[in-house]
């Protein structure tokens, strides 16, 4: 998974022709925390159809709430540079992010 | 056969980790069923936690840390598992204990510890906005909100303990109201924290009738309760601290509820033998950390005795080889005192051996037997009541034999 900051968010999302995940996460998000493992484990499974890439909010707060992020967990899917579709709460399962992905691929 | 355990306990937060400590130095066999990947539960999830006693300084999550690792030094086990049901099995003992991967674990006794998660009020914008400007946890999504403007939906102490917490990160706090002025659920201490910090603010006898925004939340509609006037006030976040729902959807139809909360007795017994409720999920008046620990501790001894009563009458009477006559007695009751010893002098000299049933230290099995007389006799054979004697006189003693 690619880590991203403010420096490389939009050549790494915005500028990508195809779909992309983002799981925004923080320290401080237990939830985050817990989901982490399995999004690695996504990632690696998928990675030859989507690109996955997280971003830590800390110090990247602005670039987050740029992209409609202001809750964690977030889970952001876009498409040649669009957001389509935004998964966050605390409920969030690793199978949703799952069933997501196979949508877009 | 997977392995029996003698405790399961569901959930790790403060009234299950409790427990967890108990039942382990207890040399009880215990299992701690945990839906989330990290156990602490709600209390793991706020940095101000100022009132269990003895911790006059540690953060919400560290002190969860204290109570796994206690845990862990007594031997329990951990296992991930949401668990979505709950049944007893046919043995009248054995409970069953269902996860939603399918997984089916069995234990001689349960302890639910399921806490609570926050209300959902449904207010228009509350879902679409979640993660967009609504939140519900301050610990985990304040650093968003950095010299904003917030509202915060709630007077109880966790609205109020939050919302002065959020102040360290935003810029002001509304508080959005139910009450006339200067009424707030929360108690006087937490009041004082509020109306003593210059970041916050009151809008009283409200409530917040829609969330609006377009991508991130920006403004709500207030609607005052006494006028019915709606208001449209600007803001860049909205943080909902209503009250908590109880997790016990896996309980309906198996252990008696009230209003969505477990009904226990003084021991934390539910409805259902060997069953027992710890922490928020118990239908109970003081919902917190303190009191959940305290639960888990009597849940655990109440567990442990459950199991002792139980494995003492399956051995010594149902699984007999001889007739028994279990006498079914109180020791504070001047007549059940008299016949013990008449009973105990005949069964000699018929070469029967008695034993002796409680019902003072506990009812669980004279309530199976539907026992309303104290004291009754009744002669087992072969694990089944072949002949029944109520309150009886020293003559009628004699039809037992
Ligand atoms: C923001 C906030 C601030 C608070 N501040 C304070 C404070 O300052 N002082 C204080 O004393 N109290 C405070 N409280 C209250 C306190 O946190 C709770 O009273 C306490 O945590 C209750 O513990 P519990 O073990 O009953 O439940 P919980 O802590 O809710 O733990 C329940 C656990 O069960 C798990 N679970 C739920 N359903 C299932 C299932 N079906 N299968 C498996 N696992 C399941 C959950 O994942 C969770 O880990 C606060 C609460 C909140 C939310």
């Amino acid at each position: 998974m690619i880590e991203l900051g403010k420096e490389n968010f939009d050549s790494e999302i915005k500028e990508h022709q195809g779909v992309a995940m983002v799981d925004f996460w923080g320290e401080s998000c237990g939830r985050c925390m817990e989901l982490m493992p399995d999004v690695i484990e996504l990632a690696d499974r998928y990675e030859s159809d989507i690109k996955f890439a997280k971003l830590n909010i800390k110090g990247n707060r602005r670039v987050a709430m740029g992209q409609g992020v202001m809750g964690l967990p977030s889970i952001v899917f876009y498409k040649d540079g669009e957001k389509i579709e935004h998964l966050s709460g605390e409920e969030l399962e690793a199978e949703q992010i799952e069933e997501a992905i196979k949508r877009y691929i | 056969m997977s392995e029996v355990y003698d405790v399961l306990i569901i959930g790790g937060g403060a009234g299950g980790l409790s427990a967890g400590v108990y039942c382990g130095r207890g040399k009880m066999k215990t299992l701690v069923l945990e839906g989330s990947a990290r156990t602490g539960g709600q209390c793991a999830k706020t940095n101000e936690l100022e009132n269990y006693p003895g911790i006059v300084e540690s953060t919400g999550p560290a002190l969860m840390d204290k109570f796994r690792e206690h845990c862990d030094k007594f031997g329990v086990e951990f296992q991930r598992g949401m668990v979505s049901g709950l049944k007893m099995a046919e043995d009248g003992f054995t409970k069953d204990v269902t996860t939603k991967d399918g997984t089916v674990y069995q234990a001689k006794s349960v302890i639910v510890a399921t806490g609570a998660n926050p209300r959902i009020l449904g207010i228009k914008g509350e879902r679409e906005f979640t993660a967009k400007g609504v939140a519900y946890c301050a610990t985990c999504d304040a650093e968003f909100f950095e010299d904003l403007d917030i509202i915060v939906v709630g007077s109880g102490n966790t609205a109020v303990e939050e919302s002065v917490f959020l102040t360290k990160f935003v810029n002001s706090v509304r508080m959005v109201v139910l009450h006339d002025e200067g009424t707030m659920d929360a108690d006087r201490t937490a009041q004082e924290q509020a109306l003593a910090n210059d970041k916050i603010s009151f809008i009283w006898n409200s409530t917040v009738e829609e969330i609006c925004g377009d991508e991130l939340v920006n403004g709500v509609r207030i609607k005052n309760l006494k006028t019915g006037e709606i208001t449209e006030h600007d803001t860049d976040g909205v943080f909902m601290f209503v009250g908590t729902v109880p997790n016990t959807d896996f309980l309906e139809g198996a252990v008696e509820l009230n209003r969505g909360y477990i009904k226990v007795d003084d021991k934390m017994g539910t409805s259902m033998p060997g069953v027992f409720g710890a922490g928020d999920v118990n239908d109970k008046w003081l919902r917190q950390v303190v009191t959940a620990a305290g639960d888990g501790a009597i849940a655990a001894v109440a567990a442990e005795r459950y199991i002792a009563e139980e494995e003492h009458w399956s051995h010594s009477v149902l699984e007999a080889k001889e007739d028994r006559l279990v006498a079914f007695w109180n020791p504070l009751d001047k007549q059940s005192l008299e016949l013990m010893s008449q009973l105990e002098t005949r069964a000699e000299a018929h070469s029967l051996k008695v034993v002796t049933i409680d019902t003072y230290k506990s009812r669980n099995i004279a309530d199976r037997y539907e026992i309303t007389q104290i004291p009754t006799v009744i002669r087992f054979r072969d694990g089944e009541a072949l002949k029944r004697i109520e309150a009886p006189s020293a003559e009628k003693l004699e039809e037992l034999f």
